[in-house]
């Protein structure tokens, strides 16, 4: 249809808006899934310099945990935290999409292949948990 | 209920106008009226040259996609009297050219369900008298994305498409896998070697607005997922065993 015709003059072309994501909640929420991989990656960060700074002696991790105690570093994980927990919560919730497991030739309902992610996810936490506060 | 309602709906001729405008027309509110009652009812009654595109008005045909107050949905298949007392905005199907008034041109589809190769495929050809048997369970695998009427409200709810108009997008994608699981078909790899490109398969960013606005269920964007699961395994495959196991 590029090409006008005597019949068909033209076609016109809707341009989609630089903020298409914000004109339905689907579109915000796919973009706000996408987003949180960001503080995916500052919780990486923070973990490798709590690391470095368990390397440099207890001295400087007592620092790094006051620089934790600053209200924005606290604000700005709090976020991070509650978008973590969404990228993880998005992310099981779609991988029985992904996989169509077939058992007898009935399709394993979605619930169950969301829920070992999320019992690995307790499992995983628990166990961390445990290392970290039974000292 | 109020027995009137007002339809915006966009209006466009392409010798006339420089873009499309919003037209208000009131029709009565009819309880059992889906949207396409009342565009036609405005086509006999105040403006016939209102031009749209229906032909079943039940839902099996995939002709009468349009924007519903901004979501892609089947005319024939969208009650009235959700919307009241409205104003309800009817607009043609976004992400495609617009011909006139609520007609959108659809060949860009065309050409990418081609490029799926949406046909049985057979490395080697039964004779004519020979049948194929598939079981209930061959049939289930790809009964889903068989379902598919071709009505293009998963285009137009991609926000992926609407933005790389290269983007096979999702019903080729689902058709093509429609026919890589059926049992009769051998032809997989040569789809995989046309879908597996970034315009193909991975382009799909897994909004899930396709299954959502799909009138028959096919699950596009679950077709899609899996299709990337299966070209990373044949992917891997052919890095272990790069000779090939068929």
């Amino acid at each position: 249809m590029t090409n006008p015709t005597e019949y068909l003059p033209k076609s016109y072309h809707v341009r989609l808006s630089t903020y298409w994501w914000l004109t339905r909640w689907p579109y915000l929420k796919f973009i706000l899934r996408e987003g949180s991989a960001v503080f995916v990656a500052w919780a990486v960060i923070v973990t490798l310099l709590q690391i470095h700074a368990l390397t440099l002696g207890p001295a400087d991790y007592a620092e790094f945990q006051n620089w934790l105690r600053n209200p924005l570093v606290l604000a700005l994980n709090l976020v991070s935290l509650l978008f973590i927990i969404f990228h993880a919560v998005t992310w099981f919730n779609l991988a029985p999409k992904a996989m169509a497991v077939r058992l007898h030739g009935k399709r394993l309902p979605n619930l169950a292949i969301a829920a070992p992610n999320y019992v690995a996810w307790a499992v995983v936490s628990a166990a961390v948990a445990w290392i970290l506060l039974r000292g | 209920m109020a027995n009137r309602i007002t339809l915006d709906v966009t209006r466009y001729n392409p010798a006339r106008d420089e873009k499309p405008q919003l037209e208000s027309f009131e029709v009565p509110l009819r309880k059992e009226w889906v949207v396409l009652d009342a565009l036609n009812y405005i086509k006999d009654h105040l403006d016939g040259s209102l031009t749209f595109r229906w032909s079943c008005r039940m839902g099996v045909c995939g002709s009468c996609g349009m924007t519903v107050n901004g979501v892609p949905k089947l005319t024939c298949a969208t009650f009235l009297s959700d919307y009241a007392p409205g104003p309800v905005r009817i607009e043609p199907m976004k992400n495609f050219p617009v011909l006139r008034d609520l007609v959108v041109d659809t060949s860009d589809f065309l050409v990418k369900l081609a490029k799926s190769k949406p046909w049985i495929v057979r490395k080697v050809e039964k004779p004519l008298d020979e049948e194929y048997f598939q079981t209930p369970e061959q049939l289930e695998a790809y009964k889903q994305f068989s379902m598919c009427i071709n009505c293009m409200l998963c285009y137009a709810a991609c926000p992926v498409y609407g933005l790389d108009p290269l983007f096979s997008g999702p019903a080729a994608i689902a058709l093509a896998q429609r026919y890589n699981l059926d049992s009769r078909d051998q032809g997989a790899s040569e789809r995989m070697d046309i879908l597996s490109q970034h315009d193909g398969i991975w382009g799909c960013t897994f909004v899930g607005e396709c299954t959502q606005v799909c009138p028959k269920k096919v699950d596009p964007a679950g077709a899609i997922q899996q299709y990337k699961l299966t070209a990373t395994m044949e992917w891997v495959k052919s890095l272990v065993l790069p000779r090939g196991a068929e």
